[in-house]
């Protein structure tokens, strides 16, 4: 496992069109294992995860990672809610972010049948990617963020719109991925999924952080209301 | 429908007999047509391109100018066009007026407009699907533009067929600032104005014909070079 890493929020404000929908936010938070991003829908979850990814820039407020700016981009991918495909093959997709970064050729090749086969797309590699199933896009945009290995990865409700049987290899690519010492920032409105998956939460409510802490304790003992609420499937605003 | 028929007969003898006169004026056209698309293409790609990922303050009143440029009246370009290389004009010394570079210098003035807007239109769809994920990667701006540039390709190539399409037939301009010399200026659009005035129409609807084909075999051509309509939809 390399180096710790955090990032640190201070005052983090967004607004769109005057309307508050993130912050303030305060929060050290030491990036480790699991997070799961808590919160029904609304609750700010995509712009907090998009903040932190850098795809978006905070209204107001300070945030800073525990290594350089262009370090921390370097080291970080996100895999959006609903997956954006380059108009290209499945390999020329795999092959993407590494010849972002310049890397041989052989090497390229080498890790994306390796990738390929982890999703299981191997016998899909010369077909459009556009032109994927639901589940198949979404694994592809998995592997396309992982090939790199980074150490921080970022998912917005990556199974949203997905069956059991896709939602199972997913989580354990995801998994695996955790096992190799990368990071995972995730968002979800789904309870069971938050429940496998977790180290660690962060309960999202009306753009404010309510409650944070370890998996087992906040599913256990939540300590505010609406988390417990939420907990219990009630219907919060 | 008489003359129609006499045309096509007219079309078939020129292209069999090989009349020098039609080949001449033909390539000609070409030569004018395809320079100023390869010029038009240079210019408005890039800035097309760049008009849809850059953000500045007057992008709106840019892009607002840029398509109504779309809509250039030809014979007006022509005019000024020749007011600029007239003897009197600022570039009269050049002595540019009545040449193939005359005429290509005002078609590519009315086709870069016209390239730039459809590119501009086709890369801005392109750039709000790609966007979230070009930033993610943590893309330079130049691996941003290459990449779009790369997957709008064939989008692009419509842009410059389009661009092509309207040189070829484009008759106001090139006659002004060309003159319609004989074996000098003389292009298919040019040379059938004249025919048509002087009521030859077997030969102009002939010289219509060979237009037409040849704009088409263009296009067939392009198409086959860049493989469209053989890897999917996208």
């Amino acid at each position: 496992m390399s180096q710790p890493i955090s990032v640190y929020l201070n005052s983090i404000l967004v607004k769109r069109r005057g309307k508050t929908v993130l912050g303030p936010i305060d929060l050290d938070l030491k990036v480790d294992g699991f997070t799961i991003l808590l919160g029904p829908n609304g609750s700010g979850k995509t712009t907090f995860l998009r903040i932190l990814h850098g795809v978006e820039r905070a209204s107001s407020g300070v945030m800073q990672w525990s290594m350089p700016n262009e370090q921390a981009h370097q080291a970080q991918a996100y895999v959006f809610q609903s997956p954006i495909m380059l108009r290209r093959s499945v390999r020329q997709n795999l092959a993407y972010p590494l010849q972002l970064i310049g890397m041989d050729k052989d090497e390229i090749s080498s890790r994306v049948s390796e990738w390929a086969q982890k999703i299981g797309l191997q016998d899909a590699l010369e077909f459009p990617a556009p032109r994927l199933s639901g589940g198949e896009k979404q694994k592809l945009a998995l592997g396309r963020a992982l090939i790199r290995m980074p150490d921080v990865l970022f998912l917005d409700e990556p199974c949203a719109n997905l069956d059991g049987r896709s939602t199972r290899e997913i989580e354990d690519l995801l998994h695996d991925a955790t096992q190799v010492g990368t990071r995972i920032i995730m968002t979800t409105h789904d309870l069971g999924q938050a429940r496998r998956l977790a180290d660690s939460v962060l309960f999202l409510l009306n753009g404010t952080l309510h409650e944070k802490g370890p998996a087992s304790i906040f599913f256990a003992m939540p300590r505010t209301i609406e988390a417990k609420a939420f907990l219990n499937g009630d219907i919060i605003e | 429908m008489n003359e129609i028929w006499a045309g096509i007969q007219e079309a078939v003898r020129l292209i069999f007999s090989l009349d020098a006169d039609l080949i001449g004026i033909t390539l000609r056209s070409l030569e004018v047509s395809l320079t100023a698309l390869v010029i038009a293409s240079a210019l408005a790609l890039p800035f097309g391109t760049w008009l849809a990922i850059r953000r500045f303050k007057y992008r709106r009143f840019a892009i607002a100018v840029l398509n109504a440029l779309m809509g250039l009246p030809p014979v007006v370009v022509g005019l000024v066009v020749y007011l600029m290389l007239s003897r009197s004009g600022p570039f009269g010394v050049l002595g540019l007026l009545f040449t193939p570079f005359a005429m290509i210098i005002a078609q590519v003035i009315i086709i870069t407009p016209l390239i730039a807007s459809i590119t501009h239109q086709a890369m801005r769809e392109l750039w709000s699907e790609y966007h979230d994920l070009l930033i993610s990667l943590n893309t330079s701006k130049r691996q941003r533009v290459a990449a779009l540039i790369w997957d709008g390709r064939r989008t692009l190539m419509t842009a410059a067929l389009a661009g092509f399409g309207r040189a070829i037939g484009e008759v106001g301009a090139i006659m002004i600032v060309g003159g319609n010399i004989d074996h000098v200026t003389r292009v298919l659009t040019t040379a059938i104005a004249l025919e048509t005035g002087k009521g030859d129409f077997a030969l102009a609807l002939g010289l219509g014909f060979v237009l037409i084909a040849l704009t088409l075999m263009v296009n067939f051509a392009i198409h086959a070079l860049s493989r469209t309509e053989r890897e999917g939809t996208w």
